[in-house]
């Protein structure tokens, strides 16, 4: 502890901007406090059975960062999660949360497949945006449902959103059915111009790995939604009804409105991540393809602190960890890994308020 | 005949999702949302199961699923009292990681990724007279069916009539109220969130028992149905336990209608569906207590 916040020294406004900073620097600092702690955690279950974490850990990084194919697993592991973290991340600020990103991916790929099936024939430069408008707009409209039940009737987009996710399995396995190839769950295979390339194409290292032309996608998408956020009127009315919505009111921003459309907008980047899998990796949409990838969003979104370039620092580490966990598995049960992705957004909730706290002491 | 069939496999189905959903009312009339009750289920089969492939009795297994839904629903105490995060990514994070320590364990000590190998369920009597009626008999001797019978009017009674129900429902409506008369809000909402674990942990001993084993993710979104239910009841032990029967019942004639042309899916989204439209004041209109999902803290009011 340095000497200014220790002493009683004059309160000159140097001094409380330096206290500010820290406390900032404390709160934002919270993310990799969270994640070393469920490190330590995971180290412990490593121990309990008999493995050596440091080995565990080196050989995960090893694997999934330091070889191309494994670099491109990795990515590939991160992908939905750009999507999905950004998509949570955008409602948190306008202070909603979308839990419901596991239903509005699902259906955002169903939509994929059907429209990219139904495109067969048309060249890419019309499937692929239609296959992909197709992924939007479901998502679009699976997430604007809570959205507009929140604004009309005040109903909590919580439960109505955790309500849906199962709705959307179910409507996915009633809607598929007809378009279900015989004995499975699976749709037919999508046109070859709505598929998205695979990125071992544009670079040789990754060879044989799924990673594809969704990532880019992704990335330019998280700008946009940088760009969004903290450049554009839209943006700064939806983080003003995340702050407080009734100054915001006050201010003479409709607030259902914005909350309407900020979940309709989530929702949207979540459908349009069902194209990693649908287009770009088994050009088909399967019963179930989501696996949690909606959930893991959530944790994405905390851990990146709802910021774009957070999110997507923040998706590359869980798909390393996703992939590294299969790595070992022969090893540590990768059943770890799934652990230790459900206990890092306990730990990051918990962090958070505990750096807050000591912040507002020292501050 | 049929119809005893029926009404039995209705409220078979009904149990775990009753004793989940009553078990809720304490942490949610207290200010705490609940959504951890999926995980909180999951790790008590789990714990009835562990220990009853390692102690001969089930009774202990059953204590030891009670201890397991107690001790996961402290976790989300921990987190969303003490810590004061917030509730909801509180509880889907319970959800996950129980997810995985279910399976992290099943690997481990079954060398299963899917399931456990079959263990002695709770006894059942046989009543005398009933017992012999067709469905509804042996489920009159089922020792936890008549415990979430008898649950129900108690939960009710103590949540509306006791003076712990009547500070309990203070926490979730006015908690600053309730501390300016000296009640300790963290130890009471604590003791809601802990009684809703004992309840979901009875659920998941009951799905364990019933099945004989453990599979993996053996709590198929029950969870989520019981919180379901528990709004569409209003926050009612009453209200919950009738909304798990008519949740129960889709359920069941879902089952009846299997092999039918009628399509599953759309019994399988009934209770989500009733919900949203209960929440949304189109049946009835379901009000969440006004404190709930806030964490109290005294500086801030």
């Amino acid at each position: 502890m340095s000497d200014a916040a220790a002493s009683p020294a004059p309160r000159g406004s140097v001094t409380v901007a330096r206290r500010a900073t820290r406390a900032r620097v404390l709160v934002a600092l919270s993310p990799v406090v969270a994640l070393a702690v469920t490190l330590a955690i995971g180290s412990l279950f490593v121990l309990a059975i008999g493995e050596h974490p440091l080995e565990i850990w080196g050989l995960m990084a090893r694997q999934a960062l330091g070889t191309g194919y494994g670099l491109g697993q990795t990515l590939f592991k991160a992908t939905p999660l750009v999507y999905t973290g950004l998509a949570v991340a955008l409602a948190f600020r306008a202070g909603l949360f979308n839990i419901g990103v596991e239903g509005q991916l699902y259906l955002g790929g169903f939509a994929a497949a059907l429209a990219g099936v139904a495109c067969a024939g048309l060249p890419a430069w019309l499937a692929l945006p239609l296959s992909l408008a197709a992924a939007a707009a479901a998502g679009l409209v699976w997430g604007g449902v809570p959205g507009v039940l929140k604004a009309r009737f005040g109903s909590h987009e919580v439960i109505n959103s955790i309500m849906l996710n199962f709705v959307a399995m179910a409507l996915a396995s009633f809607l598929g059915r007809p378009h279900f190839e015989p004995a499975t769950v699976r749709t037919a295979d999508i046109a070859a111009g709505a598929q998205l390339a695979r990125l071992d194409v544009l670079i040789p290292a990754l060879r044989g790995s799924p990673a594809n032309l969704a990532l880019p996608l992704g990335l330019l998408l998280a700008a946009a939604v940088g760009a969004l956020l903290f450049q554009s009127r839209l943006g700064f009315e939806l983080r003003a009804v995340g702050l407080n919505p009734a100054a915001a009111e006050y201010g003479g921003i409709r607030v259902g409105r914005t909350q309407a459309l900020a979940m309709a907008l989530s929702g949207a980047i979540a459908g349009l991540g069902g194209a990693n899998f649908v287009n770009g990796y088994k050009h088909y949409f399967e019963l179930g393809f989501s696996a949690g990838a909606g959930y893991l969003g959530i944790a994405v979104a905390l851990i990146g602190r709802s910021t774009p370039l957070g999110v997507v620092l923040a998706a590359l580490f869980f798909g390393a960890l996703s992939y590294g966990g299969l790595v070992v598995n022969q090893r540590v049960p990768k059943e770890l890994v799934e652990m230790l992705q459900g206990l890092v957004i306990l730990v990051a909730i918990g962090a958070q308020q505990v750096m807050e706290r000591l912040a507002r002491r020292l501050g | 005949m049929e119809v005893l069939l029926f009404a039995a496999a209705a409220l078979r189905i009904s149990v775990p999702y009753a004793f989940a959903a009553v078990g809720a009312t304490f942490s949610e009339r207290g200010g705490v949302i609940n959504i951890a009750l999926e995980g909180i289920m999951l790790n008590a089969a789990l714990a009835y199961v562990l220990a009853a492939s390692a102690l001969p009795n089930p009774w202990l297994a059953l204590a030891a699923a009670v201890a397991a839904g107690v001790a996961t629903a402290a976790l989300h105490a921990l987190v969303t009292v003490s810590l004061k995060a917030d509730q909801i990514t509180s509880g889907l994070g319970i959800n996950l990681l129980s997810a995985g320590l279910t399976r992290f364990v099943l690997r481990q000590v079954f060398q299963s990724s899917s399931n456990s190998p079959r263990v002695v369920g709770l006894p059942e009597w046989h009543v005398p007279g009933l017992g012999d009626l067709a469905g509804i008999g042996p489920l009159l001797g089922t020792p936890l069916f008549l415990a979430v019978l008898a649950a129900v009017p108690l939960a009710q009674w103590t949540l509306f009539r006791s003076v712990f129900g009547l500070r309990l429902r203070t926490l979730g409506e006015r908690p600053e109220a309730a501390a300016t008369v000296g009640l300790g809000v963290a130890r009471l909402r604590t003791a809601g969130v802990l009684l809703s674990g004992a309840f979901a942990g009875l659920a998941g001993a009951w799905l364990a028992s019933e099945q004989h084993s453990f599979t993996d993710q053996m709590t198929g979104g029950r969870g989520y149905i019981a919180i379901a239910a528990m709004i569409v009841g209003r926050w009612t032990p009453a209200g919950a336990a009738a909304a798990c029967l008519l949740f129960g019942a889709a359920e069941a004639l879902q089952i009846a209608l299997q092999g039918s042309a009628f399509p599953a899916e759309l019994l399988q989204m009934l209770p989500y569906l009733v919900t949203m439209l209960v929440l949304a004041g189109f049946i009835g209109r379901s009000i969440a207590p006004r404190a709930i999902g806030v964490p109290y803290d005294p500086e801030s009011t």
